[in-house]
């Protein structure tokens, strides 16, 4: 009796240490490389997305290297799955930058998964690149926005369906996220701007995943029917855009009678529909992989030859990665180290080739220049593009379209050095610094 | 009986100690111990333990209820993530003005979307003690309303089981939508102090451990106290003949009312002590999947015990941890497996197995 | 640098050549100078090639406004294969081809003299580009060219893309051609079209006019119409007119929005219904929570897409196959799953719950491993497109339509088997009291069996249906198991009718609610709903009765 006593608590004990030890220090760094790291989901919910972008990041690392890598040393790319689990992706980017000591990382695709990681970039000061599109509101001392904030996707895209299109009444409809609310907001604000009346102005939300849109598409097709252009500008997400797009087919709504436009809709997402009810209508993005382009050809050349597949596509947020990947080099060698605080000064102002035939910089509100293109979706799950702006459009990290927003500005060089230094009280406040 | 009634004392005695031991030596590797010696625990460490026993504490609670009550509840991802909620609220009024607007009255999210004042219910939240009331009440309040029309129309069984996941579904739902006043999908984030104490300072992480540990140790005394009193005596009756029960003159909706009502609550200070570690909160906690999840770390652990729940949540939680960084995709593989072995061939789990070698 | 330039010369040069020898042949011979003047005029598209291929849609509108005006007797076969995206320019010698794809291979001819050309590959073509403007350009071009066309169907289609156009000259044609036109059909929309226009243009006895036409009448173009004249116009007695007119119209819609209300409530019941009836099976006559449902679901959804990728010519008949396809699937997984699991855990219905809960994880994981993570695309058959139009302002879908038949059918099918057919009443007989059916000689574990496997086959049938309204991708079946659940829960454990009942009347309720409180907030209220619900009844709105209703 004794004796199995002993072996119990022993048997307790034990077990309980071993497993806080397993997490013990094991990676030390090698001094002849440069870790970076890659922060995207590969399973669960967003894995559906994510896993392309970690190949992506892959693909660049592994080119970079061929090259000879950066400063004479060769970069590692060390991959974890935050599996779609938004306190995972903050225990997992702790992992990156406490454990392994990468000197960049590359991840996050949702909101919610990138103010997760935020505090504890800023605390550890590390960069974080970011690529996708975003609903803005947000600079961080860490943090590097290659996606396109509200004003160069949602903007313009309005721009082209009232002056080309001649749209003069407007259903904005969302799934009910942070993304889609922000967005909607400002065009709102932008719409009643020009002169839109409120009653031609529509908006809906619904929940992730809504699979029944009868109703709505009925109501969208009423409200279209009153004699004016009617045009839909959706930031409707992933899962919920098929059964949409089928109801608005099947309903006899036409991308002719009333358009969509839609700013989650790429060639990725279209490469799993069938894309017959959705051709003609639009999408607003910053890349088409049909543009003709040397250095897009090179790029889906040598990402079929990575991925060793003929039939995959490239989108908008692999160029934001492709961007900021290569900034994220000139910047290290431009500052001669991958210290977080000297490249985070050097890679202000840097510029390099985007994959639309142009270049893009890095401003110093840590938002890039891009072109915003307007694209009509084909048969064959490829944009035409029919518009695209006369030239770049810098990021805008504070909407002037939000009265709580208007009055703050981001600047992060010496010596304001601030990401919402607020205009009007001279403050600048809520960095983790 | 009588073995299996003393091995399992044994073992409750034995998590007792570990537990306290676990307080003593961790503090004691990481701060002691100097970053080079080989059983150095790091502070990311700490954390990611801390919030293992926070999950642990949720299983305790899922097992009072289920492994002595005998219901099983689908809903318990609910109660967390409310405790969670209340404990989210109260760091956010923390930031103060330090918030990217500089609001000192509202946090961030609300000022972009052009709120005008704070709801009522975040009212009071910026003192602690009012935040550790709602802690305590929200999840406390929820389930004892849930309970009293649940237990009093006699809804038991499966019935009761997915009417819980309803519950926890609609208040995802409900969380998701912005207008709520939650954070709608981005949740609470970007804590910053707790009690005036910065959350990235490294005392202050490792005294969250040790609140952890000593709140999942409170929280086993507390069941151990109920589960051998005459209160737990009754439960297990009515977990193995609740008809009988009620024939025999006990008022049965009563002990299953409370209870629920405690576990409820202890799920609460789980999520309380879980969120500042994790450093969000979001409605994906109120998932009726990861609810189910819970379940399974008690499964596996061995239900109807207090220890069992706590070991079936330590491994579970490490094992993916594990899996997705080394096999990223074969985890739901494995953990699909683990349910299926589990209640196929350890229908009283892992530390099931140490009681028939007892026993036998 | 030069050789575009000398290319070009010399396919002009070659052109002048052939055009010459062609009318040289053409004195020769009567019969074929008519041909001759044809390619001649045919020629029009291969003047046209690089405009038409301009990376500039300004440049390609007005190169396909060139052709639209154009005498080539071809222009309408190569409108419409703009149209189709089927006409392409071959990129090394310019020559315009209209494509034939099949699969990867593109099998191309001359677009003027229709000659075979073999096969090129895709990078060698570039294809004529269009967007909408094109589209609407191209469509009305065809349609006025369509008005006179003798199939009627098609000359309506061309009355209708002409709506709203404001062109007189059009619109006088159209009054003429409405005088003579037999097909009634045709002749309502060319009437409709003139009376919209007369309302807009017309004179004040035009509008009178109008107007009597378009009392009663539901088109939205005329409601547009009168409307603007009831806000605007400048003489009260029309105005007053108009408004009468309207408040009828606008009194008839309001009935046709709640009949459309309704319809949306039953498909989205049928939806619920079809979801759950297999559950229905498992849960209510076996006692089986079964997690893995929703996967079964999946798995029939993933049947009609692999039949659709193998016989990818048979579309049409493909829902046809995968029906069965289905069944099958998914019953034998179910077998397999009783057999396996089940089987062991009879009596402890919560431990089933976690078990299948496994499955369903490993099923999922299965799909994204061996499948894809992504969403598969499964094709809409023609005949399930579109929609029923009775009349303007009221119309079905018919992917809804079917969807609801096929849901009364299964719901009818499966009631008959279990009320009249002997493996029904062994099985009602295990359910209801097993050792009393062991002992009159029912192999119950077969009869377990062969009842799991039935409402799974029946899941997988509810797959097939499903994945013509939304995605197929591994989450597929977590996005229906709570539904279902609360569904039998709700129509009561054990009744079929009650599934029926309990999922149509969700559906309803949820379609009503939803104009009211939104998609989000009515879902919550219908969940709160069934909540309270159970705790006035909580063996569900039909509660089974007698000795089974107690365990």
């Amino acid at each position: 009796m004794l004796r199995t006593k002993l072996v119990r608590k022993l048997f307790g004990t034990t077990s309980l240490v071993v497993l806080s030890l397993i997490t013990v220090n094991t990676a030390v760094a090698q001094d002849d490389t440069i870790k970076v790291g890659v922060l995207h989901s590969l399973s669960g919910t967003m894995a559906i997305s994510e896993t392309t972008l970690k190949d992506t990041m892959l693909m660049l690392i592994d080119e970079q290297n061929k090259k000879g890598g950066v400063l004479g040393k060769k970069l590692e790319a060390v991959v974890v799955d935050p599996a779609s689990d938004w306190p995972l992706f903050a225990e997992k980017a702790r992992e990156l930058i406490e454990k392994e000591g990468v000197a960049a990382t590359f991840g996050c695709w949702t909101s919610v998964s990138r103010k997760s990681v935020l505090p504890v970039f800023e605390e550890l000061n590390s960069p974080l690149f970011y690529p996708v599109q975003y609903e803005g509101e947000e600079s961080s001392k860490n943090v590097f926005y290659t996606g396109a904030a509200p004003n160069q996707q949602a903007i313009p895209a309005v721009d082209y369906l009232m002056n080309e299109i001649g749209a003069t009444r407007w259903v904005l409809a969302g799934t009910d996220y942070v993304y889609p609310r922000t967005t909607n907001k400002i065009l709102e604000a932008y719409l009643l701007d020009k002169g839109v009346a409120a009653d031609d102005i529509m908006i809906n939300y619904t929940p992730f995943g809504h699979s029944d849109w009868q109703s709505i598409v009925a109501s969208i097709k009423k409200f279209g029917g009153a004699g004016k252009k009617t045009a839909v500008v959706s930031t409707i997400n992933g899962d919920a855009n098929v059964p949409f797009y089928k109801e608005l087919a099947n309903q006899g709504v036409s991308a002719e009678d009333i358009p969509v436009i839609a700013f989650s809709v790429g060639e990725e997402e279209l490469s799993g529909f069938d894309t017959s009810p959705l051709v003609g209508h639009l999408a607003a993005w910053n890349y088409f992989m049909s543009v003709e382009d040397d250095t897009n050809d090179e790029f889906i050349t040598a990402w079929h030859e990575f991925i060793g597949s003929e039939d995959r596509v490239t989108n908008d947020p692999m160029e934001a990665h492709y961007i900021g990947f290569n900034m994220w080099v000139q910047a290290v060698e431009k500052a001669g180290t991958t210290d977080a605080d000297a490249v985070e000064a050097a890679i202000i102002g840097v510029s390099v080739p985007n994959l639309t035939g142009g270049y893009s910089t890095m401003m110093p509100n840590h938002h890039i220049t891009k072109p915003v293109l307007i694209g009509e979706i084909q048969d064959d799950g490829q944009f035409d593009v029919v518009w695209e702006t006369s030239g770049l459009v810098a990021g805008d990290a504070w909407s002037d379209f939000l009265p709580e927003s208007k009055q703050l500005i981001s600047d992060w060089r010496a010596p304001l050095a601030c990401g919402n230094y607020n205009v009007t009280t001279g403050a600048c406040s809520g960095q983790n610094l | 009986m009588m073995t299996s009634n003393q091995s399992s004392l044994v073992l409750d005695r034995t998590m007792i100690v570990s537990l306290l031991l676990l307080v003593a030596i961790v503090p004691f590797l990481n701060v002691v111990l100097s970053s080079d010696s080989p059983f150095y625990v790091e502070t990311y460490s700490v954390t990611q333990l801390g919030k293992y026993l926070c999950l642990a504490l949720l299983a305790l609670s899922v097992d009072l209820v289920w492994g002595y009550l005998g219901i099983l509840s689908l809903g318990h991802g609910a109660f967390f993530a409310l405790g969670g909620y209340a404990m989210g609220m109260y760091l956010m009024r923390q930031i103060g003005s330090r918030g990217v607007y500089g609001n000192p009255d509202m946090p961030d999210f609300m000022v972009f979307l052009n709120w005008q004042e704070l709801p009522w219910f975040w009212f009071g939240m910026d003192h602690f003690a009012v935040a550790v009331i709602a802690i305590v009440l929200a999840p406390g309040i929820l389930a004892f309303v849930f309970g009293w029309f649940a237990f009093r129309s006699r809804v038991n069984g499966v019935y009761l089981s997915i009417i819980t996941q309803a519950m926890t579904f609609a208040l995802m739902l409900a969380f998701y939508r912005n207008e709520m006043g939650f954070g709608g999908n981005n949740g609470l984030t970007d804590f910053k102090d707790i009690l005036g104490f910065s959350l990235q300072d490294d005392t202050v992480r490792l005294s969250m451990f040790v609140a952890s540990a000593a709140f999942l140790l409170i929280g086993f005394i507390v069941c151990r106290r109920i589960t051998i009193s005459r209160a737990g005596r009754v439960a297990l009756a009515v977990r193995d003949a609740e008809s009988r029960t009620r024939f025999l003159g006990f008022n049965v909706d009563n002990y299953k009312l409370w209870l629920f009502t405690i576990s409820a609550i202890l799920a609460g200070i789980a999520g309380a002590l879980y969120v500042p570690q994790a450093g969000i909160i979001n409605p994906n906690q109120f998932a009726p999947l990861w609810s189910i999840e819970i379940v399974i770390w008690v499964a596996l652990g061995g239900r109807g015990t207090l220890y069992g729940p706590i070991v079936g949540a330590l491994i579970v939680n490490y094992l993916k941890s594990w899996f997705t960084v080394a096999f990223p995709e074969y985890w739901l593989f494995a953990l699909g497996a683990l349910f299926v072995f589990s209640t196929l061939f350890l229908p009283r789990g892992i530390t099931g197995l140490l009681q028939k070698e007892e026993s036998a | 640098m030069n050789s575009p330039k000398l290319q070009r010369l010399t396919r002009y040069l070659l052109q002048t050549l052939t055009a010459i020898s062609i009318v040289v042949l053409g004195v020769l011979s009567n019969s074929t100078s008519v041909l001759a003047q044809d390619d001649a005029a045919n020629q029009i598209i291969q003047d046209l090639a690089s405009e038409l291929t301009h990376k500039k849609t300004a440049s390609r509108l007005v190169a396909i406004e060139k052709l639209a005006n154009s005498n080539a007797p071809k222009k309408t076969i190569w409108l419409e294969a703009i149209l189709e995206g089927s006409l392409y320019m071959r990129k090394e010698d310019k020559r315009m081809v209209t494509v034939d794809k099949n699969g990867s291979r593109y099998s191309i001819t001359d677009a003027i003299t229709g000659e075979q050309l073999g096969e090129e590959k895709k990078r060698a073509l570039r294809k004529i580009k269009i967007n909408n403007s094109i589209r609407g350009t191209i469509r009305n071009a065809l349609g006025t060219i369509a008005l006179t066309d003798p199939d009627a169907q098609k000359r309506n289609s061309a009355v209708i893309q002409l709506f709203g156009a404001t062109n007189g000259e059009v619109v006088e044609q159209v009054r003429e051609l409405a005088n003579t036109e037999t097909d009634t059909q045709v002749k309502n929309s060319m009437l409709t079209l003139v009376s919209v226009y007369d309302l807009k243009e017309g004179s004040v006895e035009q509008k009178k006019a109008a107007m009597s036409y378009a009392e009663g009448k539901l088109e939205g173009e005329l409601v547009n119409a009168l409307r603007e004249i009831s806000e605007s116009d400048n003489n009260d007695e029309l105005r007053l007119e108009a408004k009468r007119i309207l408040q009828v119209v606008e009194q008839k819609q309001k009935w046709y929005a709640r009949a459309e209300t309704v319809f949306f409530g039953l498909s989205l019941g049928s939806v619920l219904v079809l979801a759950a009836i297999g559950l229905a099976v498992t849960f209510g006559v076996m006692g089986v929570i079964n997690m893995a449902h929703g996967e079964l679901l999946m798995l029939g959804a993933y049947t009609t897409y692999f039949i659709q990728q193998w016989f990818p010519d048979a579309i049409a008949y493909s829902l046809i196959f995968a029906v069965p396809a289905a069944f099958l699937v998914s019953g034998s997984f179910g077998i397999l799953i009783e057999r396996g699991v089940i089987r062991h855990l009879y009596g402890r219905p919560l431990e089933t719950l976690l078990a299948t809960f496994g499955i369903s994880l490993i099923l999922q994981q299965t799909v994204r491993t061996f499948v894809s993570s992504q969403n598969v695309a499964v094709v809409n058959p023609t005949w399930m497109s579109g929609s029923w139009i009775i009349n303007p302002a009221f119309s079905l879908t018919w992917n809804r339509i079917y969807i609801i038949a096929f849901c009364l059918c299964v719901f009818l099918l499966l009631l008959l088997l279990i009320t009249r057919s002997s493996f029904g009443l062994q099985m009602r007989a295990v359910a209801q009291n097993r050792q009393m059916a062991r002992a009159m000689g029912i192999r119950s574990s077969r009869v377990d069996a062969l009842t799991f496997g039935l409402g799974s086959g029946i899941a997988g049938i509810a797959g097939v249906a499903l994945s013509q309204l939304g995605n197929v991708g591994p989450n597929l079946g977590q996005n229906y198991i709570i539904d279902s659940f609360m569904v039998v829960v709700f129509g009561g454990v054990g009744n079929l009718w009650g599934t029926l009942v309990a999922g149509m009347t969700l559906g309803i309720a949820n379609k009503v609610a939803e104009p009211m409180a939104g998609a989000v907030m009515a879902k919550i209220l219908i969940l709160v709903f069934i909540i309270l619900f159970i705790q006035r009844k909580p063996r569900g709105l039909f509660p089974q009765r007698g000795r089974a209703a107690e365990s």
